[in-house]
């Protein structure tokens, strides 16, 4: 029988705000344990929450980028369940009026568009880690977490496919950095994603059970854990079987999901509207001024890229894949360097010497007019492209700009005719034996011969003007 | 109307981590019934034409602006716990997956 798989996301998002949502405590990731808690986050009796502006603000920003309602009047509600994680026994979240609600997002798999439309975005405080490396059958509590702000964003079932999923996944991620929303690191835990998969027979209007995909390191982990769990889903079926309604880790090293427990049918929150928190009130102006502060988002700087420079829908993509390399981009060209020669530097060579030394765009020892100002002495001819290579790393690691560098080194094109004349000559007199052979028709010893002049010009001939100089000495009889 | 029976003051006792002995147990099961039994009068107004109320609070819009500020010293902190290692709370061993 042929299935289809049925997939929504429900993705939380650390967002990046100094403080945490409800008290003044550091959101830092790396603090000792237990050394960024106060009497709020810590859930001791009698103290109030309050809640933080900028969760607010950066909440209906990413509502808006997603495409949502903003809520004109929202409020917090308390979900009730026992965990060491929670020191009050409850978490403060939202239940029925999320700030965001009923939005969507445009994907794009292999060339065609999908719509994917997002249930809700709300807000919510994260929870404390649990260590279970203390031993003696005892788990340390580390509470520096609890009440770092969340943002819980959750999609309808519409995803069709783990490449689906993986798109989603990367344009979410991506416009959670332009917003400045978080760091959606998902090593450290600040962007988790878990996914519900269920199959149905193609054509079916009910759905199948789901199981629910969580704790999954990467991206590319959620993706493998949704493609191994839609064919185990179509395996089980097909042999007659059932699936059972649970949670699946994704073991990584074996390729393969596990069951973590079964859902509870109906787990009972007793959610009730927080009484310690006041209800939340965006009008008409404050989130009119929350969309006019909104950045371009990368869909649309992406389209810009190809009308504006030229560029081709691929190199338009990697370069506002962040918004830092970006802005990286543009500022190059504004300092006048050719779009698509700024593009291709940053796309390669700037791009293999930041990979290179583990370095994010926007700490690059190379500033943007600095790349402007190399690719502007390759386009004077000044130095050759090969050239530019070697003063980009020198650049790269010293910090200099390529013209000191040029000339500290003596890097200067030789583009002088007489002078290129005069090393041409003196290799042809030196090899007369391939000289010979260039002339009796076998025209691949010419490579050697621009190699030899390459060589005794320390890579400082004009490779165009040393063709043709060196072709029209060996034409000579 | 539900009673309150024992069996729930224990219950709740036990997830509150108080140690309650019986007599005192007598008498949270009388008053904890009576303060239901007084809460469940209120079931028998007609509300049918009332609107819901929302929140309790009448005020909106009370925010914190984003600043750090000092947290506790972690001695501090850690000095009410049942149990810790100068570094972390220390509970019984978690079998079941983080939450969120």
């Amino acid at each position: 029988m042929a299935y289809e798989a049925v997939i929504g996301m429900e993705v939380h998002v650390e967002i990046n705000t100094r403080s945490k949502v409800f008290c003044a405590c550091s959101t830092a990731f790396d603090a000792p344990p237990n050394t960024n808690v106060c009497p709020v986050c810590l859930g001791m009796p009698g103290v109030l929450p309050v809640l933080n502006r900028e969760m607010v603000n950066k909440t209906v920003a990413v509502g808006l980028a997603l495409n949502c309602r903003i809520s004109r009047w929202s409020k917090m509600d308390r979900k009730n369940y026992f965990y060491p994680d929670l020191a009050k026994n409850y978490q403060i979240s939202q239940y029925d009026l999320p700030l965001c609600q009923e939005g969507f997002l445009d994907i794009e798999v292999d060339g065609a568009t999908r719509r994917i439309g997002i249930t809700r975005a709300h807000m919510e405080e994260d929870t404390a880690r649990n260590t279970h490396s203390i031993g003696g059958g005892q788990s340390g509590v580390d509470f520096n977490r609890a009440g770092v702000p969340l943002l819980e964003i959750v999609t309808e079932p519409d995803l069709r496919s783990a490449d689906e999923v993986y798109a989603y996944l990367t344009m979410l991620k991506q416009i959670l950095e332009y917003l400045d929303a978080s760091d959606c690191n998902i090593e450290e835990g600040s962007l988790r994603a878990e996914a519900n998969v269920s199959v149905r027979p193609v054509g079916a209007q009910t759905l199948g059970v789901k199981t629910e995909i969580k704790n999954v390191a990467s991206l590319h982990g959620v993706t493998k854990a949704v493609e191994y769990e839609i064919a185990r889903h179509v395996r089980v079926l097909d042999e007659g079987g059932t699936i059972t309604q649970e949670t699946r880790g994704w073991d990584a090293d074996r390729g393969l999901t596990f069951s973590q427990r079964q859902k509870e049918s109906a787990h009972d929150y007793h959610y009730f509207p927080e009484p310690d928190l006041a209800p939340i009130v965006v009008d008409e102006a404050w989130e009119q001024r929350i969309r006019e502060g909104l950045p371009e988002l990368p869909a649309a700087r992406r389209s810009r890229f190809s009308d504006q420079y030229g560029l081709s829908t691929y190199d338009a993509a990697i370069l506002t894949a962040t918004r830092a390399m970006a802005d990286y981009f543009e500022a190059t060209a504004a300092c006048g360097a050719d779009p698509k020669q700024a593009a291709n530097w940053i796309m390669g060579d700037l791009q293999a010497l930041l990979t290179l030394s583990a370095m994010d765009i926007r700490a690059c020892p190379v500033q943007p007019d600095a790349l402007a100002g190399m690719i502007a002495l390759i386009d004077d001819g000044t130095i050759s492209g090969k050239i530019g290579k070697d003063v980009l790393g020198e650049m790269f690691a010293t910090g200099k700009t390529a013209r000191a560098i040029v000339e500290a080194k003596g890097l200067t094109q030789i583009s002088d005719a007489d002078a290129l004349r005069a090393v041409i000559l003196e290799v042809i007199e030196k090899n007369p034996a391939q000289v010979e052979q260039y002339r009796s028709g076998k025209e691949k010893v010419l490579g050697f011969l621009v190699g030899q002049v390459m060589r005794a010009t320390q890579g400082k001939a004009n490779p165009r003007l040393l063709n043709d100089v060196l072709l029209a000495e060996l034409r000579k009889p | 109307m539900s009673q309150i029976t024992v069996e729930d003051v224990e219950y709740i006792a036990g997830l509150a981590q108080l140690e309650v002995d019986a007599a005192t147990k007598a008498r949270l099961t009388e008053e904890l019934g009576k303060i239901l039994g007084y809460v469940a009068k209120l079931n028998e107004l007609d509300t049918r034409d009332v609107p819901p109320m929302m929140h309790a609070l009448e005020m909106r819009n009370v925010f914190r602006e984003d600043e750090a500020g000092p947290s506790l010293p972690r001695d501090l902190a850690l000095r009410a716990a049942p149990s810790h290692d100068g570094q972390y709370f220390i509970v019984p061993r978690i079998l079941d997956t983080d939450e969120v």
